[in-house]
């Protein structure tokens, strides 16, 4: 029902929320002004009003926010000790690798598990999309019908993807277990036995991100030239060396950073996990919704924001990594 | 990294793209025989309905009627149609507020999370200035932030500053945690701007930021509607923070929110959960089909071009 209050009530929220927002910012560049113009005389200080907002924007909720975790992860914050919680240094990381991180699931193998999720679904995100990809990049009819079609689970907001899948998984009624059945085999527990319900998690995840690959390898495709092509058939190559010595390496500088970028959206996938493992299952969380759950459900925020950390440094290592062999962030210095 | 920028302007694409598709050995048609033309056919139309099934069936399970939701029938349009969920949901359950908050909930972001980056993705790509590099590959470290890494601290200082239940933390929220992405995609665009424009201007006796409105904004209309709908479909579809700021009342929920709740824990109400997906899907998704062009143009310069 249309609860005409509420809807007022969140315009004036609004209304001011816009007023704060601008407010701060009118603020802001008034005493950048004042103080790098008129004061200072700053030959560039049109540059530092344009980016401040952004920047105390960051500084407020990333930075700060980022920081006073730490300090969190040093304390026995929790829900009984919210306002009197007190210092106990480091002993929230070690409890993160000593301790059960819920009820019984540990660290690593919550890591392990992470480690598997990303990989599994990685390797089928670019494998499918590639197929589906040089299979697209031909003269063909139907070729954008195929296209739209494709992109659907793409443009499908994730919440009701999951959430529809979850229906599907059902031991009745889920049309998965139903073809099961009819085709004469036992039906799978999806949604309470551990390893269905991970492999559940993994065939949504693959159908949802197939399509992002498809699209960006497709553009990929396109901008390789047909002469490398003919040059290669000339000397008698065959469809697979083609594929392996010109497409893969022309590919190259669109797939690194589309892999790269999969690989840590699919680490810190939430919804997904969240959404299908219906029965909250230890064993198919992966650390992602593991932090949630010590955070939200156990309420152990010192704890959480520890295993938070570890996380990040996880993901800290790997861009470093990442950025050493590719060279990715040369360009930002030009 | 450096990869040919996608460009924006179709004009110019097009020509190059026929070229292509005329050389590229994967277009010819001699290495094709009919039989491997209909095998990949076979292949695609047989994606297509693995790609479209669930879509389908949520869209079949909400026109069934409340007692005949939980069944084996796999027909899609079930004997017994029915748009009554579609009306308990509009008018007795509470999508329509749902929506409504989650629509002043997410162009309020889009909007201010657009101008924040609009501005300073401006400073990054014509100035050079202290600090310059160092922000740019913070921006791009923070992609690498799960948001649930910034949960408990979001959380606690939500209720401390007195915010949670109101929008007032989660547009902040939202229109912050947007900026680094979009001042990417924008300076991106920016870059491929020639200066010359605004030194011509300049010269004319504009100021810089006269010329930053008057020329650089409008050129990069295409770049800025990319932006727009980015941060819109990120905020429409976030699910954690909005839990975490929004709480449980239940006037107040944003669209996924209200699902979920929908769902509940053990008493699901299917059918109206269906029709509410599909009510809330369908314009995201046309918007999305028709945009999807720009938007991948729009997130290759973004995360290719480092």
């Amino acid at each position: 029902m249309f609860n005409f209050d509420a809807f007022l009530k969140s315009l004036s929220e609004i209304g001011s929320t816009i007023l704060v927002v601008v407010l701060i910012v009118v603020v802001l560049e008034a005493l950048l002004y004042l103080i790098l113009v008129k004061w200072l005389k700053v030959k560039n200080a049109l540059v530092y009003m344009l980016v401040s907002p952004a920047i105390l924007g960051l500084l407020l909720l990333q930075i700060y926010p980022l920081l006073w975790e730490g300090y969190i992860s040093m304390t026995n914050m929790s829900l009984s000790h919210f306002f009197n919680y007190s210092f106990i240094g480091l002993r929230n990381y070690v409890r993160v690798f000593t301790e059960p991180v819920l009820k019984q699931v540990t660290f690593l193998p919550l890591l392990w598990r992470t480690i598997l999720w990303t990989l599994i679904n990685v390797f089928f995100h670019v494998t499918g999309g590639m197929i589906l990809a040089l299979l697209l990049n031909r003269d063909m009819k139907m070729r954008g019908v195929y296209r739209m079609f494709i992109i659907i689970p793409w443009a499908l907001p994730q919440v009701v993807a999951a959430m529809a899948w979850r229906g599907e998984f059902n031991y009745e009624y889920g049309w998965i277990n139903v073809m099961l059945k009819q085709i004469g085999l036992t039906p799978v527990q999806w949604m309470t036995s551990p390893t269905p319900n991970f492999a559940a998690m993994c065939l949504v995840n693959i159908w949802l991100g197939i399509p992002f690959m498809t699209v960006i390898f497709l553009g990929g495709l396109q901008s390789i030239s047909g002469e490398f092509y003919e040059a290669a058939e000339m000397d008698g190559a065959s469809n697979w060396q083609k594929f392996w010595k010109i497409t893969l390496p022309m590919m190259k500088p669109i797939m690194t950073p589309s892999i790269i970028l999969g690989t840590v959206w699919t680490f810190n996938n939430f919804n997904i996990p969240f959404f299908i493992n219906q029965y909250e299952l230890e064993s198919s969380d992966i650390l992602v919704t593991a932090l949630f759950r010590a955070a939200f459900e156990y309420n152990r925020y010192g704890f959480s924001a520890a295993f938070a950390y570890v996380i990040f440094f996880i993901l800290l290592i790997y861009s470093a990594i990442y950025a050493k062999t590719t060279g990715a962030l040369k360009g930002v210095k030009d | 990294m450096t990869i040919n920028n996608p460009t924006y302007d179709s004009s110019v694409e097009k020509p190059q793209k026929t070229k292509a598709r005329k050389k590229s050995f994967f277009h010819a048609n001699r290495g094709d025989s009919t039989f491997k033309r209909t095998i990949i056919h076979i292949i695609l139309i047989g994606y297509c309905l693995i790609s479209v099934y669930p879509l389908l069936r949520i869209f079949s399970v909400s026109l069934r009627p409340g007692n005949r939701v939980l069944s084996t029938d796999l027909s899609i349009i079930p004997p017994d149609a029915t748009f009554e969920n579609y009306r308990i949901v509009l008018f007795e359950q509470g999508l329509l507020q749902w929506i409504w908050n989650s629509i002043a909930v997410t162009v309020t972001t889009a909007i201010i999370g657009l101008i924040i980056a609009a501005t300073s993705a401006y400073a990054f790509s014509r100035y050079k200035f202290k600090g310059r590099s160092t922000l740019l590959i913070y921006l791009l470290t923070t992609q690498m932030i799960p948001t649930a890494m910034l949960m408990v601290p979001l959380y606690i200082l939500a209720i401390k500053l007195n915010m949670i239940g109101t929008y007032r933390g989660l547009i902040i929220a939202y229109s912050v945690t947007s900026v680094p992405f979009s001042i990417w995609i924008l300076k991106g665009y920016y870059d491929t701007i020639p200066i010359e424009l605004e030194e011509a201007a300049i010269i004319d006796g504009a100021s810089p930021l006269q010329a930053f409105f008057k020329i650089i904004l409008p050129l990069s209309t295409p770049a800025l509607a990319t932006t727009f709908l980015f941060n819109f479909s990120q905020a429409w579809n976030e699910f954690l923070i909005a839990r975490i700021i929004l709480g449980s009342q239940e006037s107040i929920l944003t669209w996924p929110l209200g699902l979920n709740r929908l769902m509940g824990q053990y008493l699901v109400q299917w059918g109206q959960y269906n029709a509410a997906a599909i009510i809330v899907s369908i314009p995201v998704m046309i918007l999305f089909l028709s945009m999807s062009k720009y938007m991948i143009s729009g997130l290759t310069l973004g995360s290719v071009k480092g």
